[in-house]
């Protein structure tokens, strides 16, 4: 290695690009395939769309994943508990919900989303306590505490809203779509867009330019090595738990709007795609979850477009695609 | 010169391995205390014990007279230990600067503290701002020491810092530990490199199967060729 003169400027550090223009090149594939301009732009549209709302899902996840090394199969009930309060918030202003005006619409959904993320972090301070705690290191009792959580949780929203699907309409100002030419872009998925974009920034704000933010990454990297400098990292471990567990109520009711629905099970099949996510981006790296879902979001509708067929196992194919290429995913963090 | 560590009895086990077997040592305060022994002996369970990331099945640990064996380690920590592990553990993932701005845990960086740690390890300045994980094992190595020494601590547990590097790192590594001791630092230092060890050591622990067999001054070690075989079956000039 040359050495540098002491008034050299400083090596600037490299940027692994390939992951970020993977989506990228991804898409552009996509357009010969596609055939119709338009049609490529609404399925891009409605990747990067259902993208977000499974990066919001699925970022506190690998976070856990990561930090904690905990596997948690559980996380599922903290996304049909958001969206389960989300509709008790919702049903008596039904309204103001059909109300013809953003601000009105807004007023309504904004608490609601707040409450459902409150809520949800909540349950997730006490699963960590009851559930979590006990079997930290064993990764076959987490298994079982968490698949049993979620059982229970699923239940106990069958037992208090009954089995039945309960509607949940979108507001009025966010039906429709925008129209551009002949393109039509739904009005909910800029919003979905809009708030996945603003959940990434925060977060990589946060993990990028904070103490805390340190703490995590490194936590993710050796928990050991950072409480021998004297951090305390449980208490870390159950605020990322908490904050995940919140980000997943969030992921919850966007679902729920973007579905129009809610049901006990509703997290079932979304739950298959979050650890897809989480395995292929790396585990405890958010930039990966961000690109692997963004990825998921593209195979699951360009392949539901073009080959409807490969649909149910287009995710595998993807998640076998890029451990090929990456063993430890798009941004390899943790050792394990 | 009073003990700043001091260990009494003390049994590790991990799992049904009876690793540490009584272990009965003191640390002189200002001194650098070297830690010799076989692989497999002890020696980095010894550190980890002391540092509280594996728990004693018994036996005393007391860090300036308060006990510590039962703490956790960001407590132990806390009082003032540094620990530098032998798989040097920096965070690759973080920049060279975050590495240092997460050990110092009560405060921003102090510059005189830096530039003191940049005149032993220009490396650690000249890649100030690139991912820990791209530097080499020796720039690791500098890292991970200047993480321990980035604040001032009472203690400093070390943990084969010579292991795999070249021997000009060697030297570099040497130096700024005779430095870092000249300040009056107090060090526990496993070593298997004894050129190394007679370098650096005031006083110097033998270990062999989870005990100590022998305890005394470096000097009179690093003399006693027959000592040095029959203790570690191997003589300095081997390492010469």
């Amino acid at each position: 290695m040359t050495e540098l003169a002491a008034n050299d400027p400083l090596p600037k550090p490299k940027r692994d690009l390939a992951p970020i223009l993977l989506p990228v090149a991804l898409a552009l594939a996509m357009i010969p395939l596609v055939g119709s301009p338009s049609t490529w732009l609404t399925l891009t549209a409605a990747s990067l769309a259902m993208g977000m709302m499974i990066f919001i899902m699925a970022s506190g996840l690998t976070l856990v994943f990561g930090l904690m090394d905990v596997l948690n199969f559980g996380h599922g009930a903290f996304i049909a508990v958001g969206a389960y309060v989300a509709t008790l918030v919702l049903a008596p202003f039904a309204a103001s919900m059909q109300a013809d005006s953003l601000w009105m619409n807004l007023a309504v959904l904004a608490p609601a989303a707040l409450l459902s993320m409150a809520v949800s972090g909540a349950l997730g301070l006490v699963v960590e306590r009851v559930l979590i705690l006990p079997v930290y290191g064993q990764h076959l009792k987490q298994i079982l505490m968490t698949t049993g959580g979620l059982i229970v949780a699923e239940q106990t929203l069958y037992a208090l809203w009954g089995p039945q699907i309960i509607p949940m309409p979108l507001p009025t100002s966010l039906r429709g779509s925008f129209i551009l030419g002949d393109v039509a872009i739904a009005k909910y998925r800029v919003l979905a867009m809009l708030i996945g974009l603003a959940v990434f920034i925060a977060i990589q704000l946060v993990l990028n330019r904070t103490k805390l933010g340190l703490l995590i990454r490194a936590g993710v990297e050796n928990r050991e090595m950072v409480e021998a400098l004297g951090y305390r990292i449980r208490r870390l471990f159950l605020g990322v738990f908490m904050t995940g567990s919140a980000l997943a109520g969030l992921g919850g009711v966007m679902w729920a709007l973007y579905r129009e629905q809610v049901h006990a099970s509703m997290s079932d099949d979304l739950t298959v795609l979050i650890f897809i996510v989480v395995i292929i981006g790396g585990l405890g790296s958010i930039g990966g979850c961000f690109i692997g879902a963004i990825l998921v979001a593209m195979v699951a509708n360009y392949g539901g477009f073009l080959v409807p067929k490969l649909a149910l196992v287009s995710n595998i194919l993807l998640m076998v695609a890029i451990l090929m290429w990456r063993p430890r995913g798009l941004y390899a963090v943790t050792s394990r | 010169m009073t003990d700043l560590l001091k260990l009494s009895g003390v049994h590790t086990h991990i799992g049904r391995y009876h690793i540490l077997q009584g272990i009965d040592l003191a640390v002189p305060q200002g001194q650098t205390t070297m830690l010799l022994g076989r692989n497999g002996a002890g020696k980095t369970t010894t550190l980890r014990t002391i540092m509280g990331l594996w728990q004693a099945s018994s036996g005393e640990i007391s860090l300036a007279g308060e006990r510590i064996e039962s703490r956790a380690t960001p407590d132990i920590a806390r009082l003032g230990v540094g620990y530098v592990p032998e798989s040097m553990a920096v965070f690759s993932d973080l920049t060279v600067k975050e590495n240092l701005v997460l050990a110092a845990r009560d405060g921003p960086l102090d510059d005189t503290q830096l530039d003191w740690i940049f005149g032993f390890f220009p490396a650690l300045r000249r890649f100030w701002l690139s991912r820990a994980g791209s530097l080499s094992g020796g720039q690791k190595q500098m890292l991970s020491i200047a993480r321990a020494i980035v604040e001032p601590r009472k203690l400093l547990l070390i943990d084969e810092p010579t292991k795999g590097l070249a021997p000009a790192i060697v030297m570099a590594l040497i130096e700024c530990l005779k430095e870092i001791k000249r300040k009056g630092a107090t060090i526990l230092l496993v070593e298997q490199n004894f050129f190394a060890a007679r370098e650096l050591g005031d006083n110097v622990l033998v270990m062999d199967n989870g005990t100590i067999v022998h305890r005394g001054e470096m000097a009179a070690l690093a003399a006693d060729v027959p000592l040095q075989e029959r203790l570690l079956g191997l003589s300095l000039e081997a390492h010469q």
